[in-house]
């Protein structure tokens, strides 16, 4: 019993600090299916995170409680207009993708301080008044045990990443979109003999993957920080890229890594108050997320076979 | 395969780079350079009255969070710039500050400033302790400041704050406002600077009321808000109803796990005491504020007050100076009349006055903390 109470105490905080990531480790997923390494998440997630907290901060007052619903879908589009970049770079010109996608991390962050400071004067912004809530969904929420386990005191946000991973599944796996996606990412020169523009899935791949970065970035200012700095986004991106490999390549595997990210940090937090666990020093709880995600990754899924073509441009003609 | 691990590795390489970048880029000087320079225009037109100009330069070299970071390095900055209006000085030719983007900056920056030929010269932050220490010894003849660290050699003056005495008072104010006998206290990463903070603020809690319990949790980061609001979840869903952090950013954490709960009940009683600067602003939720007070540390006033001693001749060379209450440098922020009851504010007055009268000893560290509470009983 003592165990379901741990477990309803801590799910909510595992479902709002997972949302960035599933999101954005989806995007991952597109990305690199598609055969396009894209380690610039990080940085498209920094893009999220500032336009749709300087949306809020401009907008609040003319849209009221539609402000971060509005944000989040400004900050989808920035980043994805952002990742064009990486495309034009990675598909079009042929440039290493980590290389490029490197500079999408260092160009994001240092764009986004240099506006703060041009726009508002100071290097961090104020925080925002119209952020999301944690909300109880109706009647759902009434059901014994789960219902407070998973239905209540959780971001509306934490939901929509849950249903876009399922449909991202759909998506890649149950639509020839998907299908074409994935050869192209496996064998672009069978795709291409069979009359897939490799290069148009590519650019379709890499976008969706900006907006869903951007969606994860800017949930994660919406629902966290609240606010727009150098050290908003440190690291989140990493973590999801982290994810898609933990949950190889696969969208829901990318949710579930993503889950157990959020769990095991969780865990770690409310587990300074088992008694149990009193004694245990606090650095130990701290690390505990990253030892067990280094065990998970070394022992537990096997192999995590990468996409054949991830990583290499598609030169057409070329052998 | 081969390739996966070296991408996996080239991530994780990445990763730790970006984290570190991530925690100092400020890279906005040319802006601000232009709204600096007209308010020394202004302040230039205001020497011109005084005909006060003083021989004397000084000068600062910011850790990474930049010269407007909403917090120290940026209460330094006002302290110069008030200390430069007041004596008819110009900014780059009586006053100046340069720019740390990342540790590395440090050296070179210090060594700019002593080639500029600034008198005195400040190093905001910790972090700057060792670049200080050896630009000090190769220029004997200019004059260190170094803030939140004590370092060595006969030309440098170490800044120090007594956070102990804020902590305390805000403690005071934590144990009058609990209602369910539970405070929280939520640190950023674990050291004598840190402490400081949490046995003030548990000595605070205890002189009122010994059977408050205080629950205290290091996040072991200043940055991670994320981590900040998972402890602030936690510690609001056990009881605990005012939390005090001494964390950074992760203080952003706590703010925004706060307001939330206001929003989904308005009659929560949830409180945050905010750290270093009057964080009021962060807690604005609707209509409802809840930053029921900050423990402000006004480095502004230190860094005058030295710059102060050293144009009379008596600089502090090689001692340590601890700014407190008595030199309001240590300040408990009222601006929340609404939580902020003239009831609590009567009392941490009366505290104050103990402190100031030298009635107590604050703690400063776990064992003098054991003796205190012992001689509660």
């Amino acid at each position: 019993m003592q165990f379901i109470e741990l477990l309803q105490s801590i799910m909510p905080m595992v479902l709002f600090y997972s949302a960035p990531l599933i999101f954005t480790a989806l995007g991952g997923v597109f990305s690199e299916r598609s055969g396009v390494v894209n380690i610039g998440l990080e940085g498209l997630m920094v893009m999220g995170a500032f336009s749709s907290i300087v949306f809020n901060l401009t907008f609040a007052e003319t849209f009221g409680s539609l402000t971060p619903w509005l944000a989040l879908l400004v900050g989808a589009i920035v980043a994805g207009v952002f990742s064009i970049m990486h495309a034009v770079a990675a598909v079009t010109f042929h440039a290493n993708q980590v290389v490029s996608g490197v500079a999408i991390n260092m160009m994001a962050v240092g764009l986004g301080i240099f506006l703060i400071h041009d726009w508002y004067g100071k290097g961090q912004t104020d925080s925002i008044t119209q952020p999301f809530y944690t909300r109880s969904i109706p009647i759902l929420s009434d059901i014994p045990i789960i219902g407070e386990m998973f239905f209540s005191g959780s971001y509306y946000t934490s939901y929509i990443a849950i249903i876009f991973a399922i449909l991202s599944w759909f998506v890649i796996y149950k639509t020839s979109f998907g299908l074409r996606l994935r050869s192209v990412g496996e064998h672009p020169m069978a795709a291409d003999t069979n009359g897939i523009s490799v290069t148009r899935i590519r650019y379709i791949a890499v976008i969706l993957s900006g907006l869903l970065a951007g969606l994860g970035g800017a949930t994660y200012a919406l629902t966290i920080s609240l606010s727009f700095g150098g050290s908003t986004i440190s690291g989140q991106g990493f973590m999801a890229l982290a994810a898609v490999i933990f949950g190889k390549w696969h969208p829901l595997g990318a949710m579930g890594a993503a889950i157990f990210f959020g769990f095991a940090q969780a865990l770690s937090v409310a587990g300074r108050n088992l008694p149990f666990l009193a004694n245990v020093p606090n650095v130990y709880l701290v690390i505990a997320p990253y030892v067990l995600t280094i065990l998970a990754l070394a022992g537990f899924i096997g192999r995590a076979e990468a996409p054949k073509a991830n990583g290499e441009p598609y030169i057409k003609g070329s052998r | 395969m081969k390739k996966n691990r070296l991408m996996l590795i080239l991530a994780l390489l990445l990763a730790a780079v970006m984290v570190l970048g991530a925690c100092g880029t400020s890279n906005g000087d040319d802006n601000d350079q232009d709204t600096n320079d007209t308010d020394t225009e202004q302040t230039e037109g205001a020497g011109d009255d005084t005909e006060d100009k003083a021989d004397f330069s000084l000068a600062m070299v910011t850790d990474e969070g930049g010269v407007d970071d909403r917090s120290f390095n940026q209460s330094a900055w006002e302290g110069i710039q008030a200390f430069g209006a007041e004596h008819g000085l110009e900014r780059n030719a009586g006053y100046d500050y340069a720019q740390s983007d990342n540790a590395a900056d440090f050296l070179p920056n210090l060594n700019l400033l002593v080639q500029q030929d600034y008198d005195l010269i400040f190093g905001v932050g910790f972090a700057l302790k060792d670049a200080i220490e050896e630009v000090a010894g190769n220029f004997p003849e200019t004059n260190f400041g170094i803030i939140d660290e004590v370092a060595e050699g006969d030309n440098v003056a170490s800044i120090t704050f007594a956070e102990e005495q804020g902590s305390f008072l805000v403690g005071v104010a934590a144990a009058l406002k609990t209602e369910t006998n539970q405070v929280g206290f939520i640190g950023g990463v674990e050291s004598e600077l840190i402490k400081r903070f949490e046995t003030g603020f548990y000595a605070g809690v205890k002189a009122v009321d010994p059977n408050i319990e205080v629950r205290v949790d290091y996040a072991e980061s200043f940055s991670d808000d994320a981590m900040g609001r998972s402890i602030a979840n936690n510690m609001y869903s056990n009881g605990i109803d005012v939390i005090y952090h001494a964390a950074g950013g992760v203080g952003l954490g706590v703010f925004s796990e706060a307001r939330n709960r206001v929003e989904n009940d308005p009659d929560a009683n949830v409180w945050v005491i905010g750290v270093d600067r009057d964080q009021y602003e962060e807690g604005q939720q609707g209509d409802h504020n809840v930053t029921l007070t900050s423990m402000v540390k006004r480095v502004d006033v230190a860094v005058q007050e030295v710059a102060a001693m050293q144009l009379a001749g008596n600089f502090p060379g090689g001692e340590q100076i601890v700014f407190g209450l008595e030199d309001d440098a240590i300040a408990v922020a009222d601006t929340n009349t609404e939580a902020f009851t003239d009831e609590i504010a009567a009392a941490v007055q009366e505290w104050q006055q103990k402190i100031l009268n030298g009635e107590i000893v604050i703690p400063q560290t776990d064992d003098e903390l054991e003796e205190y509470l012992e001689s509660l009983n």
